[in-house]
């Protein structure tokens, strides 16, 4: 009994560490272009990529192309930026950010299953 | 997004996407096609999303056609209409639909009569080898529905476990994986578990898949409905256009309309774009876009806007206002972007979104554990239980989708009747108003003085020719009352004579000669200053004042010779629209530049008792903080222009759109029309949209607070009940569709007639 009351608490233990103190890396986006694009797939309950970083005053287009038919994947909101959109499915569709300050900018949907982050260096 | 008609002459990256390229040899030639146009900068193909970004600028319809004539088919990929879009979004919907309510039959099929099986007493545990082998084919089937109708959660459930985020998919995977590989243990190792633990929860897996797809499907259903108002807007908009390029009439679709084309709307037909009528007359419907319910007459140089209806007759009119610039299309665009922002009221819940799946996955371990050192014989099979229903019952969706789908309902209402609201914030402050303050001209009355009373003092002259003079030497003026007595002398067909010595005294008036006679024309100020005798007839002047009416006095030759009382009308609704206000126990005060007793005049008409008179437009922010400052609520009301200072600083600004110009920037909520009636409606939508909102989330609160430890086993030890699986999986299933339902509600929702 004592190793299943460990095996659960280090469980939890994993839990915690798993999804709370887990810091993700972000993708970096290439800024030789015009304009900094990156494309996110919305599917499968994440975005992909999730954290996305760039240098700060820099506009960034986001083409997400979204391939989950669920209505929750269809709005992605930029809450900080006030920006939202509705994604087609199965289509490429742009969202652009304008050019952002130092910080970070987190977007997800309706009911914040999907979650992401603009990391602006 | 990137709209490109013609050369702009700004550099634009712009996205389309490919058909019909196999290979990757493609993307070389469609990259070189593409770089020797004139104007493009660079092009760069994805191949394995079939994309091509191109830098430049350089119209979109000369890429597609280039990229048409080596043979592959392309689209632009962010320049769809909103109705495509809406279209696409209703095709795909239908889909999800129909593959949800597949899969719901097919997991139904097996968990009801699974379930009635162990509900009228059939033993679900595995004592002999047939039972053995009967469970063992029960829970291959069970495999293959959870493969059909649930491969989606489980994906899904992986896919963000391996990115460390949990969401419902997680719960969900959690859960029924728990019951069937529990079930499958006792199935092949039925001896190494005590004898009363060797019960299979198959029906438990395939129901819950059942009912929570169903769940979803109905919600879908239910969630198209939530976008009706803005898929009205929309449908406001024509699909083509007609316009006469090299003195030919050509029907074009209405993106490709260009800023200065002459468009031709014959009746019966929608305005395409925005623009200014230049030949032809008729009578135009703006009702949808104003909720101003008569048509209005327009005649060459009147502004026409898109999304009216020509009634009766043929116009040729130039755009002045194309794609996504025209009111309507930045009507639309606002109401989408404030159906999608959040009031502050839902950032709690998006906060304990983010920790709520983990929270959960804890709760269901330590219930485990409790059950297995405390709990009663089979403990093995109670923590299992428990573990699973905990995990099903709780519901990250309908806590999340609380907020949202009011506020989409809710600002979709609003803009049905005129009120565009900006964002959630200002949908929230507007519910919480506690003092409004009305600007008075052009909020409470017309904008527009008229001349309403000429009272002749000399004798000598007549009405007509007092009105000559003042509207002679009042034409060089730019003073809004002068363009009131120079509007009512063109309207009497007077004409107006030559002046000189024209010279206009701040806070005082204007002088001038006419007719070789020297004329006064201001204030009383301005009489006494020039030591003009006035006598008895201030007595009348300030009659005139009591009514509402500025009077102004006319001297000629340093002899009074009459009053001119010009008055700005009240609107027709305004004593009505500030009673309704009242009623609703708002202070209501009003703010403006003009004298003491023409504001009380006018405040005493629409039943005002707080007026702030004689504010210069630069301190109107200040009473907006002096009003704050005493614990209000304080929205404003101007017509947000020079306003826009105090209505920024208001806790809601709301600004009255001269017809449908809706780029106010400084204001939250903009009414269509200029009645105040939709200040109280505003407030009404708000109120109603909140209180649904803080129903969803209570319920949602609630059904998770209360279901949770329900499911853990919290009342066994009291009353011996414990939660099914099943029952938790529909409880779940239902707990987001009426979250959404509950904000259908609103769509029921009417503002008090008026």
């Amino acid at each position: 009994m004592l190793i299943i009351n460990l095996m659960g608490l280090g469980l939890i233990a994993l839990i915690i560490l798993w999804f709370w103190l887990y810091k993700a890396p972000s993708t970096q986006v290439s800024d030789e272009q015009y304009k900094s694009q990156i494309t996110v797939v919305v599917e499968d309950g994440i975005y992909q990529p999730a954290h996305i970083s760039l240098l700060k005053d820099k506009p960034l287009t986001i083409t997400f192309i979204r391939k989950d038919a669920s209505p929750c994947a269809a709005t992605v909101l930029f809450p900080d930026l006030e920006i939202s959109a509705d994604l087609p499915l199965n289509k490429a569709f742009s969202v652009q950010l304008p050019a952002m300050k130092k910080g970070e900018y987190a977007f997800h949907c309706q009911m914040k299953m999907y979650n992401g982050t603009v990391v602006v260096k | 997004m990137n709209k490109l008609t013609g050369s702009t002459g700004n550099q634009n990256t712009q996205e389309l996407i490919i058909e019909g390229a196999g290979c990757a040899s493609c993307v070389g030639k469609i990259e070189t096609v593409l770089k020797n146009i004139n104007g493009v900068d660079s092009a760069e193909m994805n191949f394995a999303l079939r994309t091509v970004s191109i830098a430049g600028n350089v119209a979109p319809e000369i890429l597609i056609k280039a990229i048409e004539t080596i043979g592959y088919n392309a689209s632009s990929a962010s320049d769809r209409s909103d109705d495509e879009l809406l279209d696409e979004k209703d095709i795909a919907d239908q889909k999800y639909y129909t593959n949800l309510m597949r899969q719901v039959w097919v997991a139904l099929v097996l968990g009801v009569p699974l379930m009635i099986y162990s509900i009228f007493g059939g033993p679900m545990t595995v004592e002999t080898p047939l039972e053995r082998v009967i469970w063992l084919f029960i829970g291959v089937l069970c495999a293959g529905i959870m493969y059909f109708a649930g491969k989606h959660f489980y994906i899904g459930a992986w896919k963000s476990l391996v990115n460390h985020t949990a969401n419902m998919d997680t719960l969900i995977a959690l859960g029924t994986g728990t019951a069937w590989i529990y079930s499958m243990v006792v199935v092949f190792f039925p001896m190494a578990l005590p004898e009363m633990a060797r019960h299979v929860y198959f029906e438990a897996t395939a129901m819950i898949i059942g009912l929570i797809n169903l769940g979803l499907a109905l919600e879908v259903k239910a969630r198209g409905r939530t976008s009706e108002a803005i898929k009205r807007l929309i449908g406001l908009q024509a699909k083509t256009a007609r316009v006469v390029r090299d003195e030919k009439e050509m029907d074009i679709a209405i993106e490709q309309v260009l800023l200065n084309d002459i468009v031709r709307v014959r009746p019966g037909e929608k305005i395409p774009v925005d623009g200014i009528v230049t030949q032809g007359h008729s009578s135009i419907d703006e009702s949808m876009l104003t909720g101003e319910p008569m048509p209005v007459e327009k005649v060459a140089g009147d502004t026409i806007v898109a999304g009216a209806l020509n009634k009766t007759g043929s116009i040729l009119f130039k755009a002045t206002r194309v794609g996504k610039d025209t009111a309507l299309a930045q009507i639309i665009n606002m109401v989408k972007r404030a159906q999608n922002s959040k009031p502050p009221i839902g950032r709690l819940a998006d906060v304990i979104s983010g920790y709520f799946v983990p929270i959960v996955m804890i709760i269901a371990i330590v219930s485990a554990l409790v059950w297995l050192n405390f709990g009663p014989e089979p403990t093995l099979a109670f923590a299992v239980v428990s573990a699973t229903t905990v995990l099903i019952i709780a519901c990250p969706c309908a806590l999340g989708l609380a907020t949202p789908m009011s506020v989409m309902v809710g600002v979709g209402k609003a803009a049905e009747v005129g009120v565009l609201i900006r964002n959630g914030e200002a949908l929230q402050a507007a519910s919480k108003i506690t003092t409004m303050i009305l600007d008075k001209t052009g909020t409470i009355t017309e904008g527009v003085p008229k001349v309403t009373d000429i009272i002749v003092a000399d004798e000598s002259y007549t009405e007509k020719y007092i009105l000559t003079v003042a509207a002679s030497i009042e034409r060089g003026s730019e003073h809004p009352l002068a363009q009131a007595i120079v509007d009512s002398a063109i309207e009497q067909d007077v004409e107006l004579e030559h002046t000189t010595d024209f010279q206009a005294i701040a806070g005082h008036g204007v002088t001038a000669t006419c007719h070789g006679q020297q004329v006064l024309f201001g204030n009383q100020k301005l009489m006494l200053k020039n030591d003009v005798v006035l006598n008895d007839v201030v007595a009348k002047a300030q009659k005139l004042a009591n009514e509402a009416k500025t009077p102004m006095y006319l001297a000629i030759d340093n002899k009074l010779a009459a009053i001119i009382a010009v008055s700005d009308p009240i609107k027709q609704d305004s004593v009505e629209a500030i009673k309704r206000l009242q009623v609703n126990g708002i202070r209501v005060v009003m703010l403006t530049g003009d004298n003491k007793a023409t504001a009380n005049a006018v405040a005493k008409k629409v039943g005002i008792t707080e007026v702030f008179a004689e504010v210069l437009p630069e301190e109107k922010s200040n009473k907006v903080a002096e009003l704050q400052a005493q614990g209000e609520i304080v929205g404003m009301t101007g017509d947000g222009i020079n306003d826009a200072p105090a209505l920024a600083l208001a806790n809601v600004g709301f600004a009255i759109g001269t017809g449908t110009d809706v780029a106010i920037e400084s204001a939250d909520i903009t009414l269509m029309r200029g009645s105040l009636h939709g200040l109280a409606d505003a407030i009404a939508v708000s109120k109603a949209t909140l209180r649904n909102i803080k129903q969803n989330l209570l319920g949602a609160f609630i059904y998770n607070a209360a279901g949770v430890p329900f499911a853990a086993g919290i009342l066994y030890p009291f009353f011996g009940l414990l939660l099914s699986p099943v029952i938790a999986g529909a409880a779940m299933a239902f707990s987001s569709l009426t979250v959404v339902s509950n904000a259908n509600r609103l769509r029921f929702f009417k503002p008090q007639d008026h």
